[in-house]
């Protein structure tokens, strides 16, 4: 989001007056609700499609809604410096921006099985694993294993370091994004572990759901983003 | 269903996990092991914090036709008033405050016991009330975690 204008009153002469005067914090736009590459159903029998139209339609748009409404009270906030509500927001800023960034990420980790989801990587990432893992199935256990103990709602990921140049695997509390665990991590994959994202279909059974979504996780996405930071 | 399984399963693994984490407790203090004694509190005060306020939260809850839903009279009602102005205003608090609740946890009526006071307040995840003050009773908890109404309600915990 950029700064449409940024204007500073000059500092009153020697009375200290002081606060610059910040412009607005984005111009007219705001953000909404990406499409998903798929159709609802098209995770089926991992994901119902009940799930997906949910999470997309109502969950990450309401996140979407709440962003740009805590954006809007942000600038109103700029505009007339004041400072309490600016850091009062945050909290919601972090929460819903978050949500929709991890969102974001999550349906592009996801691809039908007849679209390559679930197929193994290989190549440049493939060997990565290898390398920082032991083996494919090594890393599938940690991530699974840090899905079930997370506690209450958040995310588990595959992580890139990008300056160490090694792969993790992280969790996040409620809708923060992986960039707060480590400002040099780059998502390759999320899976959403809070319940809304499986308990429709898997009740209160987290670790089946873990154990199926690799058969739709879209290892070629993840590639890609892997070679991007790793020309 | 939403009953049977917060009740059969989600309470049921949280006492597991919990009688789990207290044996390897009493196992790590046994052996001096501070680094595992330390690693465990977490376990324990999940487990544990699960154990207790779902406990309350079965207590906190009753059928219509046994009174569920009745207000509140005598000294209570008489606190509410005086804390909240009303009861409608108590209850637009708490739902206002369990819907704003981010990710999971829970919204309590709470009793400062040594202020005298009536509170609403949230925790996070299974944090029990006790960790927003020492001096904090619980009077009644919703359990706003998903779990807690998904099945029926989906995605729209105001509900």
């Amino acid at each position: 989001m950029a700064l449409r204008s940024v204007s500073k009153k000059s500092l009153g002469l020697g009375l200290g007056l002081g606060l610059a005067q910040l412009g607005h914090v984005r111009g007219l736009q705001s953000f909404s609700l990406p499409d998903l590459p798929y159709d609802y159903g098209a995770l089926e029998p991992v994901i119902s499609g009940e799930i997906m139209q949910l999470h997309h339609q109502k969950h990450h748009q309401t996140y979407i809604t709440n962003y740009n409404k805590a954006l809007d009270q942000l600038d109103q906030a700029l505009a007339k410096s004041d400072s309490s509500s600016i850091v009062q927001l945050q909290s919601a800023i972090k929460f819903n921006g978050g949500g929709h960034v991890n969102h974001s990420i999550f349906w592009k980790n996801l691809t039908p099985i007849r679209e390559g989801g679930g197929e193994p990587p290989t190549a440049s990432l493939g060997w990565a694993i290898d390398k920082d893992f032991g083996s494919l199935e090594v890393l599938i256990q940690r991530v699974n294993a840090e899905g079930a103990a997370l506690q209450g709602s958040g995310w588990v990921w595959l992580a890139l370091d990008k300056e160490l140049k090694k792969l993790s695997v992280e969790t996040t509390a409620n809708q923060d994004p992986l960039v707060t665990k480590g400002s040099a991590l780059v998502p390759l994959f999320g899976i959403d572990v809070w319940e809304h994202a499986y308990y429709l279909q898997y009740k209160n059974v987290k670790a089946d759901y873990l154990k199926n979504i690799w058969k739709v996780i879209n290892w070629k996405y993840a590639s890609e983003v892997y070679e991007k930071e790793n020309p | 269903e939403i009953m049977q399984l917060h009740h059969q399963k989600h309470h049921q693994t949280y006492i597991t996990n919990y009688n789990k984490a207290l044996e390897q407790l009493q196992d790590a203090v046994t052996k001096g092991d501070s680094a595992s004694v330390v690693k465990l509190q977490s376990a324990i005060k999940f487990n544990g914090g699960g154990h207790i306020n779902h406990s309350i939260f079965w207590n906190n809850l009753a059928p219509v036709r046994e009174g569920g839903g009745e207000p509140p009279k005598g000294s209570l009602g008489w606190a509410i008033d005086t804390h909240f102005g009303s009861l409608e205003a108590l209850v637009q608090k708490i739902t206002a405050e369990g819907a704003a609740v981010q990710g999971s946890g829970w919204v309590w009526l709470g009793l400062d016991k040594e202020l005298k006071k009536l509170v609403v307040e949230t925790t996070a995840n299974q944090d029990p009330l006790v960790t927003k003050g020492a001096n904090l009773v619980p009077l009644l908890g919703i359990d706003v975690w998903e779990h807690a109404y998904y099945l029926q309600y989906k995605n729209v915990r105001p509900e």
